[in-house]
């Protein structure tokens, strides 16, 4: 029996600033780039100017004979890289990469970019002018990088039930589009990078990785030493979307270079290489075809996507992630198929499969509310389900309805009128639309340790990582919690694969996984504690018995007496001259569990846009966006605000700026700087109104928090679709809408 | 990147004097100018500028604003976009220009770049950034790869088939409806050019921008008093609200009497290889009464001789509704 204590929430869902916010704004916290070493070498690679073909020869003799040069590596002289196997458990054995084939192996291109030899050097600059004075001459051929996708490979059904393309002839209303997707960038500011330090024997990487662990797992393989002869670093990242959660060709390179060098090796990938060779959202074209009764009834439901993938490996964009749940209908079939080129391959961006996938669906439910005379928001309302009626098994908490009405009553969208163009307001045309979006709600297995110190401190480790998106304040926040210890008074250890396995920093789960692993763990350091309280020699409580004890607020005293009466933690290790006792925990994977889960468990939300569009000048604008959150319990608003808006903000990118461009002609992602592939800037983003409605989900842990980081992107492209067709009668279905769709 | 030596001119005289021993003045140069350097070490990272020396022109006294005995305004080199853009007498007479430079780039580089350097801002075409590209404008002879490529952002008007990249400057657009005058020390000594002769079209040699030669130092611009009663205006289109390169813009200098035009001067960014001036639409335009047929038939003219790409059609409506817009927004209530 875990120790007991008083079952009120004293930091839980409060407003907690980062603890690491101090470290951050004064320039203390150590990014990976920000680590050097005593002769320290730079690393930079040659980049294939081709998409397809073959190196036919590197000529490395200029390049040898530069300033400074240590070393120009090519395919027989980087040293033996190995592939890594594929490990699918989300625990401390997990072993994935994306892009499976290990740097320089062979001598095929297969897309452009892809690193063809490496310059080391004792400064950047020169490993940076040795790498353009290497000459690589090539076999080249024309590069398949079409934007139209049709199915190639890997035709699968991924969920069916009842026959869609039979309700479909018969109903009364029926809808057929295609919407289609850009390849989008993840463009983290904080650039991909790689330090790698070599002893002799162990490896120590710092990586800008989202999953330290499996970093380690799977670079261990590559380099083709014991597990606990790599060490994997990343105490701070400048975030990732998705695209650090697993290892790109650049580590490998360093931590080999590294090797064969004797030296310390950073290698920072640049920002044009960023578009090449770490990983893209695919593109993605989905058809969808509804059919409703003339109340709006779905009847059928049918979702078929390809997304592209890279030569060599089988990427998958799950866009049929939130399609059997999302609404109630008899009849369903969602399929999905993969299509070559010639691009690096992709990787999960933020949201991935739900976010594509329900810009799709979300679109196309507008689309048949306004074939039906339906106010979107009814069209969804009277199709709400009772239960997952993909798994059929009941929800474990959702409340979409309420998000809708919420959400519907904050934005204000009784007074939408539904004729196209007729709202106006300060001379511009305002247009409303609304979409509903979903993201999973899992757990990833997580181990943790908390430790309560002598000089009145605890700390809690676990090798998961904090990619900015406040880890480190959560696991203070629970430890805080548990032990009723001030949060300025809990060291948190992250992203070091010696601390015990975390997980992934992906999915939006690393919160919902922790909540129980720290718990765990902190009781456990109390019931040590309280042991030692019941025999140190020094203890007050000496020759009691444990079970006679409890604390609060960080406090050791005899059930039933007062706080005050009792002995601080700290005294009490002192006592027993131990400078700290322990506990470790551990929450299980559900994430990838082969068993079928009792419960479906899903995030929920509701998002309103409001744009205003000038015909006159074809300008279009965001002036307004209300996201309202089903996310279970949401343990700091703070960083959940944060979050969402955050995530609208992407989301604004998406619908109207995002797009990495292909050259038809050599497969180059050409728009691959700053400047010319449009994210948002500020100027693009109104004030946004974020609401969470906190029903706490506790079959997935005892808190009842689910994941916050994803869900808010998954509406905003749709709602904004939505709402550019109410302004502007234009149906855009192929993102992102640009002034030359609506200039007409 | 290659190595180059920097030096640090102490007067005008040895500016000219060691920018006199380039090459050439044009894409290529083996000495260049730096001021802001918000377009240099862009380039000279990219490998696209591969100067051997770096000649620093800060420290030379180019960079007062001073009004003229004629009401104009003189406009040091390396003056600051953002010293430019707030300046009051700028503000007051010449509202265009700062409107103009606050449209371009952020409030950062705003405080680095220079009106010299503006006026000789590089394309933004991807692949005249692009090494591993052919480019006519970077390597003479090679080809142009915007021409069937991505080309949505570049040029309608003054392209060639040899280069359709944009001129980028929004002050360029503003300086164009000023009717500025550019100063240039060189090998020869001082001489002054008119704005519309300063940039040159691509032809068969986009590497060749501007009218400048070996040991030109632009020393600094002069704006002619502004018109009496007229008023100007800078609109600027493009997909997000900050931060980015025109899609296409419009400069206007406008004086109305009698609810008809007596005056109009008209430049459009965004589309042309050079800062667009159409002097036909302007004498369209010229005796017309203030509203939309004339505004509107006056922008059909500047467009007229559009040659859109692949990706880039779009832009010519685009122009159009810019410069019917700014011409509003310069009569409107007059």
């Amino acid at each position: 029996m875990p120790a007991t204590r008083q079952a009120t929430l004293s930091v839980i869902g409060k407003a907690q600033p980062r603890v690491d916010g101090p470290l951050k704004v004064s320039g203390k916290a150590m990014y990976t780039s920000d680590h050097n070493f005593p002769g320290m070498l730079y690393a930079v690679p040659v980049c294939a100017t081709i998409a397809n073909g073959e190196v036919q020869k590197i000529d490395t003799n200029a390049a040898e004979k530069m300033p400074g040069v240590r070393a120009i590596f090519v395919r027989n002289t980087i040293g033996k890289l190995f592939r890594a196997s594929e490990g699918v458990a989300f625990d401390a054995e997990m072993s994935h990469v994306d892009e499976n084939r290990p740097p320089l192996e062979d001598d095929v291109v297969r897309y452009y970019g892809q690193y063809v030899a490496l310059a080391v050097a004792d400064t950047f600059e020169r490993a940076s002018a040795a790498a353009d004075a290497v000459k690589v001459t090539y076999s080249s051929r024309p590069p398949n990088v079409e934007p139209r996708l049709a199915p190639e490979t890997n035709q699968k059904v991924e969920s069916e039930r009842g026959d869609a393309a039979k309700a479909f002839d018969a109903a009364a209303v029926q809808l057929d589009q295609t919407y289609d997707l850009p390849p989008e960038t993840h463009n983290p500011i904080e650039l991909h990078a790689s330090v790698a330090v070599w002893d002799g024997t162990a490896f120590t990487l710092y990586e800008s990785t989202q999953g330290v662990v499996n970093h380690r797992n799977v670079l261990a393989q590559m380099l083709g030493v014991p597990k606990e002869n790599v060490r994997v670093v990343s105490k701070f990242l400048g975030s990732g979307f998705g695209g650090k959660l697993f290892p790109w060709t650049q580590s490998a390179l360093a931590a080999a270079a590294a090797r064969q060098l004797g030296k310390p090796v950073k290698f920072v990938v640049s920002r044009r290489m960023m578009f090449q060779s770490v990983g893209h959202r695919p593109r993605v074209t989905q058809r969808i075809r509804l059919s409703a009764t003339r109340d709006g009834k779905l009847t059928s439901l049918r979702q078929d996507w390809v997304n592209h993938t890279s030569i060599l490996d089988d990427y998958k964009e799950n866009c049929g992630e939130a399609t059997p749940f999302m609404y109630s209908v008899p009849n369903l079939r969602v399929t999905s198929a993969q299509a070559r080129r010639h691009v690096g391959p992709p990787t999960p961006m933020r949201g991935p499969g739900a976010v594509p996938g329900l810009w799709a669906t979300e679109s196309a439910m507008d689309e048949l509310a306004l074939k039906l005379g339906i106010d979107p928001v009814q069209l969804r309302l009277v199709n709400e389900p009772k239960i997952d009626e993909g798994l059929n098994i009941p929800f474990s908490s959702r409340h979409l309805k309420e998000c809708l009405s919420t959400g519907a009553q904050k934005f204000g969208w009784e007074k939408r009128n539904p004729s196209v163009g007729s709202m106006k307001r300060d001379g511009l045309t305002l247009g409303w639309g609304m979409a509903a979006c979903s993201w999973i709600a899992e757990r990833f297995a997580f181990a943790a340790s908390v430790e309560l110190r002598d000089d009145g401190t605890a700390r809690v480790s676990t090798a998961t990582q904090d990619i900015g998106t406040g880890t480190y304040t959560i696991l203070a926040l629970l430890v805080s919690e548990r032990l009723g210890l001030a949060v300025d008074k809990i060291e948190v250890a992250l992203g070091d694969t010696r601390l015990p396995p975390g997980p992934l920093s992906g999915g939006s789960m690393v919160t919902a996984s922790a909540v129980h692993a720290v718990t765990e763990a902190a009781a456990k350091a109390i019931d040590a504690l309280l042991a030692t309280a019941a025999k140190a020699h020094g203890s007050k409580f000496a020759g009691r018995k444990a079970s006679e004890l409890e604390y609060t607020n960080a406090m050791v005293h005899a059930k039933g007496e007062s706080a005050s009466s009792g002995m601080p933690f700290a005294d009490l290790l002192r006592a027993g001259n131990l400078q700290s006792v322990s506990g470790a925990g551990s929450s299980q994977a559900t994430f990838g569990s082969a068993s079928k889960p009792k419960f479906s468990s899903h995030s929920f939300g509701a998002q309103f846009v409001e744009v205003t569009w000038q015909p006159e000048i074809a300008r279009l604008r965001v002036s307004r966006v209300v996201t309202v959150i089903d996310a279970g319990r949401i343990l700091n608003p703070l960083a959940g605000r944060n979050q969402i808006e955050g995530a609208v903000v992407m989301g604004i990118g998406m619908s109207l700026f995002e797009e990495t461009s292909y050259d038809p002609r050599n497969g180059a992602p050409i728009n691959s700087n700053l400047a010319d592939y449009i994210v948002s800037s500020n100027a693009d983003v109104p004030s946004l109104d974020v609401h969470f409605v906190e029903y706490p989900d506790t079959h997935l842990n005892e808190l009842g928090a689910r994941g916050i980081g994803e869900i808010g992107l998954a509406g905003v492209a749709a709602a904004i679709a939505n709402a550019v067709y109410h302004a502007t009668g234009v149906r855009v279905r192929e993102l992102p809408i640009k002034i030359e769709d609506l200039i007409v | 990147m290659q190595s180059f030596e920097f030096v640090r001119a102490q007067d005008a005289s040895a500016a000219v004097a060691a920018s006199a021993r380039s090459n050439t003045a044009q894409q290529g140069a083996s000495v260049r100018f730096v001021a802001g350097g918000t377009t240099l070490l862009d380039l000279m990272k990219l490998n696209v500028e591969r100067p051997l020396q770096v000649v620093d022109i800060n420290r030379l006294p180019l960079d007062k604003i001073e009004p003229l005995p004629d009401g104009g305004l003189k406009i040091g080199a390396t003056v600051r976009n953002a010293d430019l853009a707030h300046d009051p007498i700028v503000q007051r007479d010449y509202a265009v220009l700062s409107q103009a430079l606050l449209a371009g780039a952020s409030a950062q580089l705003r405080n680095m770049a220079t009106t010299g350097g503006n006026l000789l801002q590089r394309t933004r075409c991807m692949y005249f950034r692009d090494t591993s590209m052919p480019c006519n404008k970077r390597e003479p002879g090679t080809g142009c790869s915007a021409i069937g490529g991505a080309n949505r952002t570049l040029a309608i008007l003054g392209t060639s088939e040899y280069c359709i990249a944009t001129n980028p400057s929004d002050m360029n657009v503003a300086m164009a409806v000023l009717e500025a005058t550019i100063h240039v020390q060189g090998v020869k000594g001082v001489r002054s050019i008119p704005f519309t002769d300063f940039h040159v079209l691509p032809g068969n040699t986009p590497q060749r921008e501007t009218v400048l030669e070996p040991g030109d130092l632009i020393t600094h611009v002069t704006l002619p008093p502004a018109p009496p009663g007229s008023r100007s205006f800078y609109l600027k289109l493009r997909d997000r609200a900050s931060y980015e390169f025109a899609l296409a813009s419009a400069a206007v200098v406008v004086t109305v009497a009698d609810g008809k035009v007596a005056r109009a001067r008209m430049a459009l960014g965004g589309v042309g290889t050079k800062p667009w001036r159409s002097t036909e639409a302007e004498s369209l335009l010229t005796g017309q009464l203030v509203g939309d047929p004339a505004f509107r038939r006056a922008a059909d003219a500047a467009l007229r001789d559009a040659k859109p790409q692949s990706q880039n059609g779009f832009k010519v409506e685009l122009a159009k509704r810019c410069l019917v817009y700014a011409l509003k927004q310069a009569t409107q209530s007059a």
